[in-house]
């Protein structure tokens, strides 16, 4: 590698060690709004404890530098490359890298256990992971890093699913309502909902984790599914999970729906949750390595 | 009491000090907790070794924390409770095996525990998921960490706390399992959620 493209890492390191810190450590904008919100409609006795804690977590862990919770998960980055950004594979291989510092600096708890040996690998990496997916986006000349970091509590709910078309969007009620039932309330609620739908379980459940990171406040622009999403959002409340599953008339934060087209004799679902500490971040990194930050505000915590 | 919160001390030496407690109570700990997840579990019941210290009249906390090492000693950057339900398979076996006297955990726990909570004499307490950093910012020292083969988070770590809290007490001394009944009534609850919500969907 050429001096200027040491240069040009060791520059995209350095973003993404901020980016991966700050997401650990911050939640973004829309989660502390929705928070609050919840926060002040909760009733329960143990819910206002439980968002009083949650919220002196919050500040403490601003106060004291530390991720939010220790529990920093399993690094997915989704990532947008731009056709003319000029460092793909640099920014790439320096996910790779930043990922290896941030635990080495105790930004992240080491969480990859290889299955086969059953060991921790220590570093945050290990076969296929970081999880990096890719896609090109045409005519710009930025890319867009998008990380979610998927713990293991709050992805234990995960499931896919299909069922006949027969029971199409009825199925996928029962089995959105089931699932939460059985799996939400150890999944630190309150939590996200993400819905997948299409026609095979890999594609439901890899567009249930995009749900998940949908803006919070967000509807999908088709009719029939922002409905769904409202409606699902007031049952799986009626469940009375409440924070931390103790009851409560706040379990559920928000569902959102993701589709595809399905095939004529499959209708797949995926389910991904996320729990009350959304640790998501979306940073914008420029041709010039300028930056900016689209899902906190005050900016990268140096 | 200490500023009206209630703290329990460890070791408990007296079992009259846990059974006092009900379900739905809230305590704050001081004293010696020692974490232990699904690997540590799986060592000391399934492969039979010994716990490598004396774990009697202790906490036993289900949590893989973020630790940093500098020069000799350990600093807890962010500790949590995990998923206890996961622990399940081994805990009845493990209070009988170890003595410890009080959990620490996330979600509640089964029927086995509570069984096993009320012959002996332990209680199991929730500490709010996700509060990390609210757990660190409870412990004052970490004394030593055993089983490091294990990796971070499922070692055993050994801390000493102050005030570590809040607890919220679901399984009592009597067996009594606040969780077993919130999801009880989630499943009475469900017929109904899933029916009203399966009506209101329109097909295509």
């Amino acid at each position: 590698m050429s001096a200027e493209l040491e240069e040009t890492k060791s520059r995209l390191v350095q973003i993404l060690l901020s980016f991966i810190k700050t997401t650990a450590i911050k939640l973004p904008d829309d989660v502390l709004i929705k928070l609050r919100e919840l926060m002040s409609a909760e009733s329960s006795s143990y819910g206002k404890f439980i968002y009083e804690a949650m919220m002196e977590n919050i500040n403490l862990a601003l106060i004291r530098n530390a991720p939010v919770c220790q529990d920093t998960g399993i690094l997915e980055f989704f990532v947008k490359l731009g056709e003319n950004f000029p460092y793909k594979s640099l920014l790439l291989s320096a996910i790779k890298d930043a990922t290896i510092e941030a635990t080495k600096k105790g930004y992240l708890r080491p969480n990859v256990v290889d299955p086969v040996t059953g060991k921790n690998t220590g570093n945050n990496t290990g076969p296929k992971l970081p999880w990096i997916e890719v896609e090109l986006e045409p005519n710009v000349d930025y890319a867009d890093v998008v990380l979610y970091l998927a713990g293991g509590g709050s992805s234990r709910p995960g499931r896919a699913i299909v069922i006949d078309p027969a029971k199409g969007w009825r199925g996928l009620v029962e089995f959105v309502v089931d699932t939460i039932a059985e799996y939400g309330p150890p999944a630190c609620p309150p939590i996200v909902v993400g819905i997948g739908v299409g026609p095979t379980a890999e594609i439901a459940a890899s567009l249930s984790k995009k749900a998940l990171l949908r803006p919070l406040g967000s509807r999908s622009s088709e009719p029939f599914i922002a409905k769904l999403e409202e409606s699902l959002e007031k049952d799986l409340n009626k469940l009375n999970i409440g924070p931390q599953g103790l009851g409560g008339s706040t379990g559920v934060i928000a569902v959102h729906i993701e589709y595809a087209g399905r095939h004529p004799a499959t209708f797949a679902v995926g389910v991904s949750t996320a729990c009350w500490a959304l640790r998501k971040g979306w940073i914008r990194i420029k041709s010039n390595l300028s930056y900016e930050l689209l899902s906190h505000s005050g900016g990268l915590i140096e | 009491m200490s500023n009206g919160k209630k703290i329990i001390y460890t070791p408990v030496k007296d079992d009259s000090v846990l059974e006092e407690l009900r379900v739905g109570d809230v305590i704050y700990l001081t004293g010696i907790v020692v974490t232990a997840r699904d690997e540590a579990h799986k060592r000391v019941i399934e492969e039979n070794i010994p716990p490598p210290i004396d774990l009697k009249g202790l906490a036993l906390f289900h949590a893989g924390p973020i630790m940093v090492k500098t020069g000799d000693s350990w600093q807890c950057i962010a500790i949590g409770p995990t998923t206890s339900v996961r622990m399940e398979y081994y805990e009845d076996k493990f209070i009988e095996k170890t003595g410890i006297k009080i959990i620490i955990g996330k979600g509640g726990m089964g029927p086995r525990t509570a069984e096993a909570c009320r012959k002996h004499k332990v209680i199991y307490t929730i500490f709010p998921g996700g509060c990390g950093v609210l757990g660190a910012s409870r412990i004052v020292k970490v004394r030593g960490v055993e089983w490091p083969d294990l990796g971070m988070p499922e070692a055993l770590w050994i801390l000493e706390v102050k005030e570590f809290g809040p607890l919220i007490v679901t399984i009592d001394t009597r067996g009594e399992n606040l969780t077993e009944k919130t999801l009880e009534q989630i499943k009475i609850l469900k017929e109904k959620v899933r029916r009203e919500a399966v009506e209101k969907v329109q097909l295509h």
